[in-house]
């Protein structure tokens, strides 16, 4: 605890972005066949270092097969609501779910290149408090820790539907499921919320036989994945509005709303049309009726192909998809990037309209069909994936791995883990920094990156930037 | 009476208002909000107004009760004795747990009020207050003779001008706060001018307390 706020707790967006900006980064490493424990990568994202870009510190975990996929902190900005009195947290550690054994590792990184493990909760504990497996999104709100899950019990996560839990912000203790009534809601994978506004919105994925041994073909040309987002009245804990986006818009991850609480709209990318193997981003807002809307504002068309050139799972569809797998709001609410997995491109969409976004900026890297090489003249595998920007939007970072069994079936063979950067120009555009390449150890790919001092996918405000 | 011990209570009720009222967990960040987000200056008095009913019913809510047992148990000296305890321990275990009441975190933004009822009660914000209206009330000297509808008036009248003294000083210094952030320090005031006062809180419960009871005995 401080006698005063955590100097990375920002009261508004705006003086968020304009904050020392990150010297350090961490990235999640995980072993595609679980051979090797899974690990944190502490990245110097300092360009005046002699070490830039490169790994300074890892730390490896004492099990086998957790697969590390997405983390969070245990407190972040929205420490500073007046309404729940936890100004005087410190942003210290990273709560790391393992996605495959449901165990969560808090890694204490308080002096990031001794990162150490603080607590590890154990599958079975989180099984017998919440009901709940395969722990994902890591948020900090108004009653401690919100973790999402994308399984439900039993062995194979699909007794009883996922949801979210609420773990302590000081001990970590897993105090319950956050659920009062979910309506319809019965797949799980990300959420977030407007806390002032007092509403959340959740996302679906599929069920773990689902995902857990690749994706389901049959399941994804019957639409059986996740096609609906969750609109909840945060603290009553109750959907009010589950919002169909079309049982063809297969899989809508990534929630992100504006981060300036004041308004009262946001984003949520969908994989795959599998009318048209499109990738889209859905716009949603509250309307002047105080009703939920949510309209399809970005189409990504795909990009036909040789069958010689594609993997068995598309030979039949002679295109790649573009697969929209992450996207990411700049602190300013002004530009939207969006990862094309498949097609091995990262777009950049100027969002000041959110209703009428336009493209801004591109970036060619890997790719199943073009394999497009770094301006450094190294492979890329994979395509560009989980994406992170910095808080004051001049920098964004992503790595290439999407899920290890995933990565299989669009990439077949190994094809190493990486992390780029690319600048922002000054009015929009994005360029690869030709001297930021990350060296990963032998046998591990990569997966989230998350920033020191917060980033533009972990935070809450609880003020308008004005 | 006693005019100095008289005028010091009355002061203590003013100042333990001025001091409730600046710290930022009793509420004027939320009225920041509320006119951020109005984007009206003017926003903020509708905000600071459901923050003080909400503090000024904790007041009587708390000091109610014990107005009515001075008039009907005869131990007053016992009362005031238990009251200090009551509030020590109150004390004690703020600064032994240093927890938040999970519940508070339930209740909607917008609720102002019921916000401020509870966090006062939570806190022992209200608690803080008994041994000092107690206190003023021994100053009446209330014997047994005196047990009367007219003694009722008085310790309820008393309980009421504490309660809206207190408020009113509670607001007065939240409410410059506010407008200060408002007009001219900025939202950066929040993360640099917070400071924790869990403990300097708990501390003034026992304070408190202990002066209560010294008095008492």
């Amino acid at each position: 605890m401080n006698l005063r706020p955590d100097p990375t707790f920002h009261a508004t967006p705006k003086l968020a972005m304009e904050a020392p900006v990150e010297k350090l980064a961490f990235t999640l490493m995980l072993s595609p066949d679980g051979t090797k424990p899974d690990g944190l990568a502490v990245v110097d994202v300092d360009p005046t270092s002699k070490t830039y870009s490169q790994i300074v510190h890892s730390l490896f975990v004492p099990n086998l097969g957790d697969e590390f996929h997405h983390f969070g902190w245990n407190a972040c900005s929205s420490a500073l609501s007046p309404l729940t009195g936890h100004a005087f947290l410190e942003r210290r550690y990273l709560i790391i779910p393992g996605i495959r054994s449901s165990r969560i590792y808090i890694i204490d990184v308080k002096e990031p290149l001794k990162a150490k493990i603080h607590k590890i909760i154990e599958p079975e504990e989180l099984f017998a408090k919440t009901g709940y497996s395969r722990p994902h999104t890591i948020h900090c709100g108004p009653e401690g820790i919100y973790v999402s899950t994308l399984g439900g019990g039993g062995e194979d996560g699909t007794d009883g539907p996922p949801g979210i839990f609420i773990m302590d912000c000081e001990t970590f203790d897993i105090l319950g499921r956050y659920e009062m009534d979910r309506g319809i809601q019965d797949k799980h994978y990300d959420f977030w919320w407007n806390l002032p506004r007092d509403y959340m919105v959740s996302s679906e994925w599929g069920l773990p036989p689902q995902f857990e041994n690749g994706v389901v073909a049959e399941d994804l040309l019957s639409n059986k994945y996740g096609h609906t987002i969750h609109f909840w009245d945060l603290r009553a804990r109750k959907v009010v509005k589950s919002l169909d986006l079309g049982e063809n818009h297969q899989m809508a991850l990534e929630i992100r709303p504006a981060h300036d609480p004041v308004k009262e709209y946001g984003f949520c990318g969908v994989v795959v049309d599998t009318t048209n193997l499109q990738g889209a981003i859905f716009t949603w807002w509250k309307d002047e009726n105080g009703e939920w809307q949510a309209k399809k504002t970005i189409t990504i068309d795909p990009v036909p192909a040789d069958a010689d050139d594609l993997p068995d799972l598309l030979k039949g569809f002679g295109a790649v998809p573009p697969l929209v797998t992450d996207i990411d709001l700049s602190m300013d609410d002004k530009y939207l990037y969006v990862a094309c997995w498949g097609l091995g491109e990262m777009h950049q969409y100027d969002v000041s309209d959110p209703m009428n976004p336009v493209l801004a900026g591109k970036v060619e890297i890997g790719g199943i069909v073009n394999k497009t090489k770094h301006p450094n003249g190294k492979a890329f595998g994979y395509g560009p994936q989980m994406v992170e920007i910095s808080r004051d939007g001049k920098r964004v970072y992503w790595t290439n791995s999407l899920y290890s069994t995933w990565d299989d079936q669009f990439y077949p063979g190994e094809r190493g883990a990486a992390m780029v950067m690319a600048n922002v120009g000054e009015n929009g555009g994005i360029t690869l920094d030709e001297n930021f390449w990350t060296e990963f150890p032998e046998g591990y790919r990569s997966h989230q990156i998350r920033l020191e001092g917060g980033d533009c996918s972990t935070d809450s405000f609880c003020y308008p930037s004005v | 009476m006693d005019l100095t011990t008289a005028a010091g209570l009355w002061l203590a009720v003013i100042v333990s208002g001025l001091y409730h009222g600046l710290n930022p967990g009793m509420g004027w960040p939320l009225a920041v909000s509320s006119a951020l987000f109005e984007r009206r200056r003017s926003a903020l008095w509708p905000a600071l107004g459901a923050l003080s009913v909400g503090h000024f019913v904790a007041m009587l809510g708390i000091l109610l009760p014990f107005s009515m047992m001075t008039l009907l148990i005869d131990n007053q000296r016992e009362i005031r004795i238990g009251a200090g305890l009551v509030v020590i321990a109150m004390g004690l275990y703020l600064a032994i747990t240093r927890r938040h009441p999970r519940f508070l975190a339930r209740i909607p933004p917008h609720k102002l009020g019921l916000w401020s009822f509870l966090v006062a009660l939570a806190h022992g914000a209200a608690l803080m207050l008994v041994p000092i209206y107690l206190g003023l009330c021994a100053l009446e000297e209330l014997d047994t003779g005196h047990r009367a509808a007219s003694a009722l008036m008085t310790t309820t009248a008393l309980a009421l001008a504490v309660a809206i003294l207190h408020t009113v000083a509670m607001m007065g210094s939240g409410g410059a706060m506010a407008y200060a952030v408002h007009r001219w320090l900025g939202l950066q005031f929040l993360s640099k001018g917070w400071f924790d006062l869990e403990l300097l809180w708990a501390v003034s419960l026992i304070a408190v307390g202990g002066i209560g009871l010294w008095t008492a005995i």
